[in-house]
């Protein structure tokens, strides 16, 4: 399996508050990882560093230049980072994914509008084109998110916090679309809430300052150690979810 | 009778100045109704009189000393919220009656001709100068050709900054440039609607447009209108009223919106009923 980035001893810090110590991490071709760990963690900071939003303090972060660089990752943030009364229609925010590569002068070609269209169609937003993102549900939202992330094809995406905002009715069919997409890239998923990890993932990295890779889909005590304290699974009757397995 | 040559001239300068101070309000207005910097857009108003006093009392063009108190001070607000070491409002708050007590202690300082301050704090047709109604034509034709070339990518950097930071290392130019692009034409407006009231010329016309459209561009195109017709008919209502331009070019703005929102909401109901 091709590698898409790797990262060797790598330290990140705000300041002289250091968040990822000694990371080493390996993502290849259509992995789905899920990254999990307590808030403050650095999970969002794993995040930064692969998006080159935060220079590492120490070590190294390999792109393979031929499949990605750091311009050529889609990205799903948090909700919090955009304004949804900002006067924007959803064809504009999907075809914002499309900058990545453009100068500042770029217009958007027919072309580029025709991908909007399609990606807008196959997210099931049809419809809601011109919607601003106060009009639409936290669901319908996400998806608008993902369609962002997703518009340029990228060979790997990252999602932070996706379920934060996800009301039932689409979950299941956001992460059915998930796998779907995992057919042409690679995901790395954060949340900090283990329950809400989908069991589409195929490995777990556990974040809390340091990572650890688990390669199976499986959560282990010893991986909820990294939270330091107890952790309760609750869930409703439908909602997929993994049984914790107990050390023996 | 024949409306004579000082009437005539007047009325170009009126139609051209309430043209340019509508289009160049419009496209700096919804930027800064759609980034929510209308708090700041009032500091930078305030703490540019300040250059107003200072160009008095040293004997400079008092638009130049407020251009570069307005820049400076957005600047400074911009620079230190990112920095983050002062609250974003607290900062606007001080540099708002800073900006305005220096403003009016040079004023008073200035030997000999104190200025007319009513004109500078609520607007006045009469002080509009040729340069004036210039320098806004300039304006207008700067930020039409920056807004319209750079229209994405100021449009989702206001949108959402963190995301525009993935893909674009000109995130802060940006915010910057067009910053300073606001604060000055709030600047050159200052002559039309005065300090106290300007910053209701930027904020009213993309509300009245946010009435009906929700379209970036649109906004922008329906705010110059808007804009406009406040403006003329302030002017008019100014004219023979004899009151200052300012308060009845902001008074015409908000009937505006008042019958532009009541025309919605009825329009809103009749076609629920049609349903």
């Amino acid at each position: 399996m091709p590698i898409l980035f790797e990262m060797h001893s790598l330290s990140a810090s705000y300041g002289a508050n250091t968040v990822l110590q000694d990371v080493n991490f390996t993502v290849n071709e259509n992995d789905f990882i899920g990254v999990i760990g307590p808030n403050g963690g650095g999970k969002t900071t794993l995040l930064k560093v692969i998006l080159g939003l935060l220079k590492p303090a120490k070590g190294t972060l390999i792109f393979n230049e031929t499949l990605l660089n750091g311009n050529s990752i889609g990205y799903l943030p948090q909700l919090s980072t955009g304004d949804v009364n900002y006067p924007v229609t959803v064809t504009d925010i999907i075809l914002s994914g499309l900058m990545i590569g453009k100068s500042i002068f770029s217009r958007m070609s027919s072309s580029d509008k025709l991908k909007a269209h399609t990606v807008i169609e196959e997210l099931g937003l049809t419809g809601m084109s011109k919607s601003n993102l106060n009009e639409l549900s936290g669901g319908q939202i996400q998806r608008v998110l993902l369609g962002r992330a997703i518009i340029g094809n990228p060979r790997l995406i990252l999602l932070d916090e996706p379920g934060n905002f996800v009301d039932t009715t689409f979950e299941n069919d956001f992460y059915e679309k998930l796998k779907d997409l995992n057919k042409r890239m690679a995901i790395l998923m954060v949340s900090h809430d283990v329950g809400i990890i989908s069991s589409h993932i195929k490995s777990f990295a556990c974040v809390n300052r340091s990572l650890h890779y688990h390669p199976s889909p499986e959560i282990t005590n010893e991986d909820l150690l990294a939270y330091g304290c107890p952790i309760q699974l609750v869930t409703h009757g439908d909602v997929p979810h993994t049984v914790l397995k107990y050390h023996k | 009778m024949e409306p004579n040559i000082f009437q005539y001239g007047f009325i170009i300068k009126g139609l051209l100045g309430a043209i340019f101070a509508s289009i160049t309000a419009g496209l700096a207005g919804t930027y800064v109704v759609s980034r929510r910097m209308v708090f700041l857009s009032g500091g930078i108003t305030h703490a540019s009189f300040g250059g107003i006093g200072i160009g008095y009392f040293i004997g400079i063009n008092p638009v130049v000393g407020a251009a570069v108190f307005g820049i400076m001070s957005a600047l400074g607000v911009e620079y230190l919220s990112v920095k983050q070491k002062i609250r974003e409002d607290s900062a606007i708050g001080i540099l708002w009656a800073f900006g305005m007590a220096i403003g009016i202690i040079f004023i008073y300082l200035t030997p000999g001709y104190t200025p007319n301050l009513m004109s500078y704090l609520f607007g006045s047709i009469l002080t509009v100068s040729r340069a004036d109604i210039i320098a806004l034509g300039v304006m207008s034709v700067i930020l039409i050709l920056y807004f319209g070339i750079f229209y994405r990518t100021i449009l989702y950097i206001s949108f959402d900054e963190v995301y525009a930071r993935t893909y674009s290392s000109y995130v802060d130019i940006f915010k910057y440039v067009t910053t300073s692009l606001v604060a000055l034409t709030i600047v050159l407006n200052i002559r039309m609607a005065g300090v106290v009231l300007v910053i209701s010329l930027l904020t009213i016309p993309p509300n009245i447009a946010m009435l009906f459209t929700r379209v970036y561009s649109k906004i922008v195109i329906w705010s110059i209108i808007a804009g406009f017709v406040g403006t003329a008919t302030g002017y008019v209502i100014s004219y023979y009223a004899g009151i200052p331009v300012g308060a009845t070019i902001i008074f015409t703005l908000v009937i505006i919106w008042v019958l532009v929102r009541i025309t919605t909401l009825l329009i809103m109901k009749l076609s629920k009923r049609r349903n």
